[in-house]
């Protein structure tokens, strides 16, 4: 339910610790960084770190990566593919969700702010907890099921618009970034299922060679996996691939709406 | 997301001005004294306040109201459309808040 400050031991402390920029760099860019480590005891604290940019990549990864590599090497991050596809760097920068990866520190005016995912329980600095995420997404059962025996001598096959319809839902990487700016999602996260999984299901309903579809819209029949959604917009204007989980959503409720009254 | 707390907001503030029209109402059925006290405090300078607040309230509700009923025909819900309605329905509130609140107190009740 709604709780509007965080526990005591969550709450951020003044013991952040400053890391000034080398002497004689001109092109300095402030990052203050969330730090937790849930074996100090202590609570989570910004850190600041001044970065000459002129000897770093352009993106807030490649600051994290070189802070990590050259000023602190306990700050604890995920990433993997620094190109926006495989969704691991995914944090609040500048108060939005986005991926470290290919947001530009140029892009922020002033100190660039880095925090976890919002909402979530943080495993230590930057990590969130997406145990429960994942399981909402596998709880959708986001794979193709069908009655009827593929042929034996080739795949499934679909006409153009058909995969046109799944393109862009299939593009999701499941960074969390649409389901953490959700304030639905932040609220009822236990029992809603948050828009990466709901964008998920929408992807297996409309792909014209699932024959499931009726299961799959009387799993989401239900007061909150489907119906907290409120069109705020978060994700839609959260995603970092530029997708549009809140309109398979609206899809989605038109489908059941259908369903019932035809 | 502002759009969306502020329906909530005006939601609470148009339940909460429910509550002053009720007892207006009531006071109507009533007696003299009763009607005469309520349109003294809302007629004062204060319940005048909480009125404009009340049709600013309303007018954003009810233009909002409307762009959430379009979203639910599964209309208007690319970023680009919904960040358009969202200054389109700023701006028609304003507009039509400001209209009401000239009509109810700066143009004179017709007789």
């Amino acid at each position: 339910m709604v709780q509007l400050r965080l526990p005591e031991n969550s709450r951020i402390n003044r013991h952040g610790k400053v890391h000034k920029a080398p002497a004689g760099a001109t092109n300095v860019c402030t990052f203050k960084v969330y730090r937790y480590d849930p074996d100090s005891g202590e609570n989570p604290r910004v850190d600041t770190f001044e970065v000459d940019m002129d000897r770093c990549g352009p993106m807030v990864l490649d600051a994290l990566i070189k802070i990590k590599n050259e000023i602190d090497p306990s700050l604890t991050f995920r990433r993997s593919c620094r190109e926006g596809i495989c969704g691991s760097c995914a944090m609040n920068i500048d108060g939005t969700n986005t991926l470290a990866c290919t947001k530009s520190c140029g892009e922020v005016k002033g100190a660039v702010k880095i925090y976890p995912l919002p909402h979530m329980p943080v495993v230590k600095d930057l990590v969130p907890d997406l145990t429960q995420f994942y399981a909402q997404y596998a709880s959708v059962k986001p794979w193709l099921q069908s009655r009827t025996p593929a042929p034996p001598d080739r795949e499934r096959l679909q006409a153009p618009e058909e995969q046109e319809k799944i393109d862009r839902p299939s593009a999701c990487i499941l960074c969390a970034c649409c389901s953490t700016s959700c304030p639905s999602y932040w609220w009822n996260g236990d029992r809603y299922l948050g828009p990466a999984a709901l964008l998920a299901a929408y992807r297996w309903i409309i792909d014209s060679r699932d024959d499931a579809t009726g299961e799959r819209l009387d799993a989401l029949e239900d007061p909150f996996r489907l119906y907290r959604c409120h069109t705020i917009m978060n994700c839609t204007e959260a995603c970092p691939k530029d997708l549009n989980p809140a309109k398979a959503i609206a899809e989605i409720k038109k489908m059941m709406a259908e369903r019932e009254h035809t | 997301m502002a759009t969306s707390i502020a329906h909530r907001a005006s939601g609470i503030v148009l339940s909460v001005g429910l509550l002053l029209l009720a007892w207006w109402l009531m006071a109507a059925a009533g007696d003299e004294a009763g009607y005469a006290l309520a349109v003294a405090v809302i007629g004062s300078g204060f319940g005048k306040l909480l009125l404009a607040g009340w049709l600013i309230a309303f007018c954003y509700h009810l233009c909002n109201g409307l762009r959430h009923l379009n979203w639910d025909l599964g209309r208007g819900l690319e970023k680009a459309e919904a960040r358009r309605s969202a200054a389109v329905v700023i701006a028609v509130s304003v507009v039509l808040a400001l209209a009401f609140v000239y009509a109810a107190f700066f143009a004179g009740v017709p007789r």
